[in-house]
């Protein structure tokens, strides 16, 4: 098998999102709504933190 | 002394909201079996959608990680970050048994993308063990639902 980067970033914040969002709230709309800001944060963090890895290269 | 959310769960239990409360299951039996098998500590406490949900992330992840050719950590290897990564595998239960059974992720990491399969396969146990604990939560009361 063999993955982007991208779409394995995509792959890991989908699962960690999921279980995030069914073990750290107790209602079904407020896990939805976790589950998607913890996917969000995940994405953006890792795009944000690639680039800024490629601002500080020499 | 009650706390907050002891005292919050046991009104839920009064009330019937308390799924856990409704059920005879053990709490240990729940976390056990949940640890053993992703999703079935849920799965034991009537919620199937969410132990459908946990199962499919938590297997997916797993085999995704045996995919990318992972590593799956052996205990004993002397190095701590070893055995930090062993303690992670370790929260899959019966998969990480297969693995070592089938001897899956025994091949040297020599690519990125084999590398980040070893951290998908760590990451699997590792939610396996926050979604027992989880399911616990809901089989003692102190998780209302």
């Amino acid at each position: 098998m063999n993955l982007s980067h991208f779409s394995a970033v995509l792959l890991f914040s989908l699962f960690t999102s999921i279980v995030f969002g069914i073990t750290q709230r107790t209602e079904p709309k407020k896990m939805v709504r976790f589950a998607a800001f913890c996917f969000v944060l995940f994405v953006a963090g890792t795009v944000a933190a690639s680039w800024a890895m490629w601002l500080i290269k020499p | 002394m009650t706390t907050k959310v002891q005292a919050a769960a046991a009104a839920g239990g009064k009330m019937g909201n308390g799924d856990a409360a409704s059920t005879s299951v053990s709490p240990a039996l729940v976390l056990l079996a949940g640890w053993l098998v992703p999703g079935t500590g849920h799965l034991l406490l009537g919620k199937w959608v969410r132990a459908l949900l946990l199962m499919v992330s938590i297997m997916g992840m797993f085999a995704i990680g045996i995919a990318l050719a992972g590593k799956v950590y052996t205990p004993n290897t002397g190095e701590p970050l070893d055995m930090l990564g062993f303690a992670g595998d370790l929260g899959s239960g019966v998969l990480y048994l297969l693995a070592r059974l089938l001897g899956w992720g025994q091949a040297p990491v020599l690519v990125a993308v084999a590398d980040y399969g070893t951290k998908f396969i760590v990451v699997a146990g590792l939610l396996n063990i926050v979604a027992a604990v989880d399911a616990h939560s809901l089989a003692s009361g102190r998780k209302q639902s």
